[in-house]
């Protein structure tokens, strides 16, 4: 092996609240792949972040070529060569391939007019795209590729760059399975060229697959490292999660009773794939499944987000009808969604108007507004999700990203829930508010609510759920109905492969 | 009252005092009273206008809206003879019809705001010079109308009737924007129209009112507007009174983005303008240069409070950062 480029010593990085990272060091040798694991919210990012110059480590030192560093910046990060493929690919679609690879370093000709010189630009990146064999040309324009032809830009544009590094963050959350092995190809070449990749994933059989070296964070900590022999599944996933998946699980304190029925419900994106599923008062049901599966849309369509396209929804066995958010909220169905910041919250407004927001209404007499009973709302919810912030006049911009979630839930705890549907509870949360949601969660369906819970973190969905769904294409995989069958191998299963049949 | 808003009064006793030092004109009962009955006039339709910017949309209609529904005012009024109760009637609702139309096309079929009141802006004058094709009209000698005239052009108590309508919209909508469940969906609506989906609310009924409320504050202003100039010349009648109306609300502090402003800032942003013309004409600066000091005026004003912001944030961070590194926080006078 080569001697190393890059060394990092004793990284820490804290935020408040959150210690992101502490003691991490390892070093990237060229033409070595590093895979890059742990689960969400271990420090993955933070790492990217620190290497690309964005963020500033608290301690420690990062060493390129025999320098010595207490923090990059973003010029030192792209002298030293460093290359990043982002999860959400920073391409813009109105410009073509070419104009993406070079962006802000055209050729330029005509003299002081400074145009663009296409000829010489298409040239230059004609070379980049036949090393990384892809299927479109320099003119081909962003919006028309797929996300695995946009990757292949970014990796494009990383080449052009001269990188020795290149960082790919999640690189095939959104690809198919020979998408995949294309990448995975892509990445032996560049291997063979001498560029090295760190290779962050959740996808264990990648790392298996291409990496020389597995890092594996935990909490912020580096929980351990494998050499090329040792890699493989159980002994990463030990590293990962270091303690029993199951532990975490409280049983249901009631029987489960009928709850939400869904049958046959076709979501826009998925226009030839129909949902039977049913998420029973008083239990957690999981819903698992790989990014793109569905899951998200069946969440919008059943809270009337986007109409569905066929079937029925029925609560207690009344029917629902739901075409827009309003109706679902009349009937107790409520959705905690992804995008928190986006969907969730208001977030330059204070905890209060977010918490009765739904239900403004219920606190108006003739229509206007007694801020009273909205502060004691607010209050009352505080308290009980021990939402951390001044007052309830605090603007929840200010809040960390458990504490927004807080506001999400009490938004919704306010009122009476019937079916409550929560999409990625826990993403970007720390450890001790995502017990406190775990908590909720279970009080949630111990009072009787049909608790529908999104995740595509592996601890929650086995550690959290009574049940677990899982989604592929727009359609239930499969039901895992017993504790005993909860492993990751058989979700990840039912994640991955097509249902011989429909799932009834 | 908000900080900003006493920024701005204070800069409109500032500006107001400056002018009376220098001619004492500024101050005589006269002058004031001739002032008030300009910001009536204004700020009837700014206040709609604000509204619009508050939902993160813009009305550029209003000025073309005083020529359309003006001419057919006094048409109906003074050459066709209907009772005034009703002509009043047809102007207001004039204004509702306009404003709805503006809010389906926004929210039903998504058309920027910017074009569809730009639209509204040509097309009413376009249809309002070929009405009266490009001839003024005028109120006539027929009379039968006097108690309207008073009514939109008289004083009470040497108070002008526009000033007095004025201050109880401006307090109605008040309580409507900053106390309502209705107020509480525009500003939501405004700052996050996807989270405000998401929370249950109907945000294109939300906005299409605001476009809704706009055009019937501009309907009323019509008429108030037609007896003060006491004729309409299609073609000039009200021409860049929106710029007014957008002018006051971004100096009342309502953000073009959105979801933030009052109706005190609304308000207070109307007298200031109203001042700064007045200050033209009393100093005797040239008139010409009239839109140029508003122009430098709102500039500064616009400037200096995002100064300020980012000063204010600033000043939060470096405050978060020194609680972080342990130790309480330095008390900073604020």
């Amino acid at each position: 092996m080569t001697t190393p480029f890059l060394t990092l010593t004793n990284i820490g990085k804290t935020y408040p609240g959150v210690t992101a990272l502490a003691g991490v060091s390892f070093e990237i040798a060229p033409g070595e792949v590093v895979g890059l694991i742990g689960e969400n919210g271990a420090g993955k990012s933070t790492m990217m972040k620190i290497l690309g110059g964005v963020a500033t480590p608290d301690s420690g030192t990062i060493e390129i070529d025999g320098t010595q560093h207490t923090a990059l910046t973003v010029p030192q990060s792209m002298a030293a060569r460093i290359a990043f493929v982002h999860q959400e690919l920073n391409l813009f679609d109105n410009l073509d391939v070419a104009a993406n690879i070079y962006i802000g370093r055209e050729p330029k000709t005509g003299g002081p007019l400074r145009l663009i010189d296409r000829q010489k630009l298409r040239i230059m990146v004609h070379p980049l795209l036949e090393r990384l064999k892809v299927d479109f040309g320099p003119r081909t324009p962003v919006a028309d590729l797929s996300i695995a032809q946009r990757q292949m830009v970014e990796i494009a544009k990383a080449l052009s760059l001269d990188a020795r590094l290149i960082i790919m963050d999640e690189p095939t959350s959104s690809l198919t399975v020979s998408e995949t092995e294309r990448l995975l190809g892509v990445i032996e070449e560049l291997k063979s060229h001498g560029v090295a990749v760190i290779y962050i994933t959740h996808r264990l059989n990648e790392v298996e697959a291409c990496a020389d070296r597995v890092v594996c964070l935990r909490d912020g900590r580096l929980a351990g490292v494998l050499q090329r022999d040792e890699i493989e599944h159980d002994a990463m996933i030990r590293l990962m999660i270091g303690r029993d998946l199951k532990a975490l699980y409280t049983p249901p304190a009631r029987p489960p009773s009928r709850g939400a029925e869904i049958r046959g419900l076709v979501s826009s994106p998925f226009p030839d794939r129909a949902v039977d599923l049913d998420i029973q008062r008083g239990e957690i049901l999981g819903l698992a499944g790989l990014v793109g599966s569905g899951r998200t849309e069946l969440a919008r369509t059943i809270f009337g987000i986007d109409p569905p396209l066929g079937g029925t929804v029925t609560l207690d066995g009344d029917p629902v009808t739901v075409s827009h958010p309003r109706e679902a909220i009349a009937q107790g169905i409520y959705l905690v969604p992804e995008d928190r910041k986006q969907s969730g919250l208001i977030i330059e407004f204070p905890i209060r108007v977010n918490v009765t927001l739904a239900d403004v209404e219920h606190y108006a007499e003739r229509g206007l507004i007694r801020r009273r009973g909205e502060t004691e709302t607010a209050e009352r919810q505080k308290k009980r999700l021990n939402i951390r912030a001044p007052s309830v006049e605090t603007k929840v911009v200010t809040l960390s990203g458990g504490n927004q979630q807080k506001v999400v839930l009490a938004k919704w705890l306010s009122m009476q829930p019937s079916l409550m549907i929560f999409d990625e509870p826990t993403r970007g949360i720390d450890v001790g508010a995502k017990a406190e949601i775990y908590t909720v969660l279970r009080e949630l369906a111990d009072a009787g609510v049909a608790v529908l819970m999104i995740s595509s973190d592996m601890e929650e969905v086995i550690g959290v759920s009574d049940r677990i769904a899982v989604m592929h294409e727009g359609q239930i995989s499969g039901i895992l109905t017993d504790r005993a069958t909860f492993t990751e191998e058989n979700v990840l299963e039912l994640a991955v492969n097509a249902p011989a049949h429909a799932a009834a | 009252m908000q900080k900003k808003d006493l920024g701005l009064f204070v800069l409109i006793l500032i500006v107001g005092g400056i002018t009376a030092i220098l001619n004492p004109v500024f101050l005589s009962p006269v002058n004031l009273g001739n002032m008030a009955n300009l910001v009536g006039l204004f700020g009837i339709f700014s206040i709609g206008i604000g509204v619009v910017i508050m939902t993160g949309g813009i009305d550029l209609s209003v000025g073309s809206m005083f020529a359309l529904i003006g001419v057919i005012f006094i048409d109906l009024l003074a050459n066709v003879g209907l009772p005034w109760p009703l002509c009043v009637l047809v102007a207001i609702l004039c204004g509702v019809a306009f404003g709805t139309i503006h809010g389906i096309l926004v929210t039903r079929f998504n058309v920027q705001p910017f074009v569809v009141t730009l639209c509204g802006l040509l097309i009413y004058r376009g249809i309002a010079r070929y009405y009266m094709n490009d001839a003024t009209i005028g109120f006539g000698y027929g009379g039968g109308f006097d108690t309207l005239e008073w009514l939109a052009s008289g004083r009470s108590f040497g108070v002008p009737h526009t000033f007095i309508a004025f201050v109880i919209i401006a307090l109605v909508m008040g309580v409507v924007v900053h106390r309502s469940v209705f107020g509480r969906y525009l500003f939501a609506v405004g700052k996050n129209e996807e989270a405000a989906r998401y929370s249950g609310i109907s945000s294109g009924i939300v906005i299409a009112s605001a476009y809704i409320i706009s055009g019937a504050l501009a309907g009323l202003a019509a008429i108030f507007l037609a007896f003060y100039t006491y004729s309409v010349q299609p073609s000039a009648h009200g021409s860049f009174y929106e710029l007014y109306g957008i002018a006051a609300a971004v100096l009342g502090g309502c953000s073009l983005r959105g979801g933030e402003g009052s109706i005190m800032g609304i308000v207070l942003g109307t007298v200031l303008l109203q001042v700064l013309q007045n200050l033209v004409n009393l100093l005797g600066i040239p008139t010409s240069l009239n839109f140029a000091v508003m122009g430098t005026v709102i500039l500064l004003g616009v400037l200096t409070d995002q100064q300020l912001q980012s000063r204010r944030a600033r000043r939060l961070a470096v405050r978060a950062h020194k609680a972080k590194q342990g130790g309480a926080a330095d008390p900073v006078p604020s």
